[in-house]
């Protein structure tokens, strides 16, 4: 059989519970050799769009091909190229490091040599050497996940699913999972990737596929996104409300939005410094005061802003922009 | 960190036949669940401990007030206690696999090209050790205070056969429990219900007709009480009778509903 360019085949995907419609007819494509994130807040349908292409979920309309096998009829030959990170770290708290990923190597239909082998590479790679011969009930949340993807890797699957890897993470570790995700890419893997954070999807994919309510609401690389949901915005907040109408008049640029209750005035820049230096420049001139400045990249709630029409909908999701922008922007 | 010398697909499963692969699963799912036992603390002691208390706790506490018939006190409770052990030793099973169904770890199971119901298997199987392991500790324990079996190599081997039997048809049903009762908590309550009364209403500790009629009759005809009653005539030589019979017939029966059912119940919760 020839393989298809595309490791990742979902047409019109649609599952239901009960009443529930939680996926619509999505449909996704994705490279071999490339990554793409499926970017959306919770409930959205993201897990349960990677545990139907993991095999872990059946589905209740529609045609998944992963590998060019069949997700439904060729479960079995899915599962032997793919490795899956869930949300929850899927370890065995009682087994050490090591001989959780020997296991699961054998579970893979490794033989016993290979599975050591591998269990020995994936320690030093994922820096967990000294950890490995400790039981997993004492790791803490960054190692619990490290541990996780590398046990998807140890049958080196061409094909991954990394289902919300960072979520729930500290900064630090964070970075360091997407460190390891990014030397995956270059190792020639397919990834498809789910997350709530725009950064996190801008960072990493090669394509991004906005979903919302079950359904794929917008799709493309990460640039051509944002040029949809607009730029990085400036936002003043002037030290005298009375400079206000001065302000207006000097500064210029798209989609400008002010609020004299709170002295701000937002807008949206081209990307460039030198843009930014100009309209604090006109407005020193103008004698105007400012107070505080920050850049605001676009965030999640921007995309569904523009998308939809609308916030998204779970209040976490909320939550974790506003500290994305606090780390992004402040000056 | 060292660098992720991740080669896509540059590893490959070893081709055998699907039965091949069956039994490997089985075999590393049961090597999982026997070093559990190792390492968690409560189950070292449930195997080695809680027997040594309650055949104490029965010999010395309670046995001075209880009359046996044709045979003493301590070889009369030591079969009664062995088969009440087995049975609350069983529901360690359905501990483990309520444990596995609520974490992360049955996503990771499913998804590898595995035998996914060889999970329970490897559950069922550790539990025979760990009861092969608590049953030795009693007998040991049950001769220093005064156990007296009189059984041969025969009695002894058929007797090892029916506690088998038994915890391997209980802890089926163990697994059962396990899956219906979705929390640890509903685990526990879910046992003691069924195996108090079964272990209590029965020839375990007190001769039935010691009790009111109805419970008597209950305590006479109930599946524990035949296997306990088996044991009995196996080691001390009490009167055989139908016992032998019966329990083969529970058993056997409990495992042609249970099995089945179970891996039935495996493969909807998890593919859920």
């Amino acid at each position: 059989m020839a393989k298809s360019s595309y490791a990742i085949v979902a047409k019109d995907l649609r599952k239901s519970y009960g009443k529930v419609d939680v996926l619509k007819g999505v449909n996704l494509k994705v490279e071999r050799g490339t990554m793409l994130a499926l970017l959306g807040p919770n409930g959205a349908g993201k897990t349960t769009t990677v545990r139907i292409l993991a095999t872990l979920l059946g589905h209740d309309g529609g045609t998944v091909t992963v590998d060019g096998y069949d997700v439904k009829t060729e479960a079995n030959a899915v599962r032997s190229v793919i490795g899956l990170t869930g949300q929850y770290a899927a370890v065995d708290e009682l087994l050490t490091g090591y001989e959780n990923l020997v296991m699961m190597g054998r579970l893979y239909h490794l033989n016993k040599d290979a599975s050591k082998r591998r269990a020995d590479e994936l320690l030093e790679q994922f820096d967990l050497v000294k950890a490995g011969s400790r039981v997993v009930k004492t790791y803490s949340g960054g190692m619990r996940r490290r541990l996780d993807l590398a046990i998807s890797l140890i049958a080196t699957p061409p094909i991954i699913f990394l289902d919300e890897p960072t979520t729930g993470l500290d900064p630090r570790s964070r970075l360091a999972m997407w460190d390891i995700i990014k030397r995956l890419m270059s190792a020639g893997a397919t990834i498809l990737l789910t997350t709530q954070y725009l950064e996190e999807a801008d960072q990493l994919a090669d394509k991004i596929a906005v979903i919302d309510g079950g359904k794929i609401i917008a799709e493309g690389t990460a640039d051509e996104l944002k040029q949809r949901v607009g730029k990085e915005r400036l936002e003043l907040v002037l030290i005298r409300e009375k400079d206000f109408d001065k302000a207006k008049k000097v500064i210029d640029g798209d989609g400008m939005k002010f609020d004299a209750a709170k002295r701000t005035i937002s807008v949206a820049l081209d990307g460039g410094a030198k843009h930014l230096t100009k309209i604090l420049g006109e407005l020193d001139a103008a004698g105007v005061g400012v107070e505080t400045l920050s850049l605001h990249k676009p965030t999640l709630d921007d995309v569904f802003l523009t998308l939809t029409g609308r916030q998204s909908s779970a209040e976490e999701t909320n939550d974790e922009d506003e500290d994305n922008k606090d780390k992004g922007g402040k000056k | 960190m060292a660098d992720v010398t991740f080669e896509a697909g540059s590893i490959q499963a070893e081709k055998r036949s699907r039965g091949f692969w069956a039994f490997s699963d089985s075999m590393i799912l049961i090597g999982r669940s026997l070093r559990h036992i190792f390492r968690s603390m409560d189950q070292l002691l449930a195997v080695v401990f809680q027997p040594i208390m309650f055949m104490l706790l029965f010999r010395y506490v309670f046995g001075g007030a209880i009359e046996t018939q044709g045979s003493s006190y301590v070889n009369f409770l030591v079969p009664g206690i062995l088969i009440q052990t087995a049975a609350f030793g069983a529901t360690t099973t359905a501990i483990g696999v309520c444990n596995d169904l609520q974490r992360g770890i049955i996503d990771r199971f499913k998804s590898l090209p595995m035998l996914s119901s060889a999970v329970l298997t490897g559950h069922v199987v550790a539990d025979l050790a760990r009861n092969t392991v608590s049953s030795v500790v009693m007998i040991l324990v049950g001769l220093i205070v005064g156990f007296r079996p009189t059984a041969g190599v025969a009695e002894w081997a058929a007797a090892f056969g029916v506690l088998m039997l038994f915890t391997l048809a209980f802890s089926w049903l163990s697994a059962i429990l396990g899956m219906v009762a979705k929390t640890i908590e509903g685990v526990q309550w879910f046992s003691f219900v069924l195996i108090f009364p079964l272990t209590f209403a029965s020839s375990a500790f007190v001769q039935p007709q010691t009790m009111p009629a109805a419970l008597e009759a209950f305590a006479r005809n109930q599946p524990i009480s035949h296997i306990i009653e088996a044991l009995r005539a196996l080691l001390i030589g009490t009167p055989m009778g139908d016992h032998l019979l019966m329990s083969v017939v529970w058993c056997v029966g409990l495992l042609v509903v249970s099995v089945p059912l179970a891996g039935w119940l495996f493969r909807r919760h998890t593919s859920k």
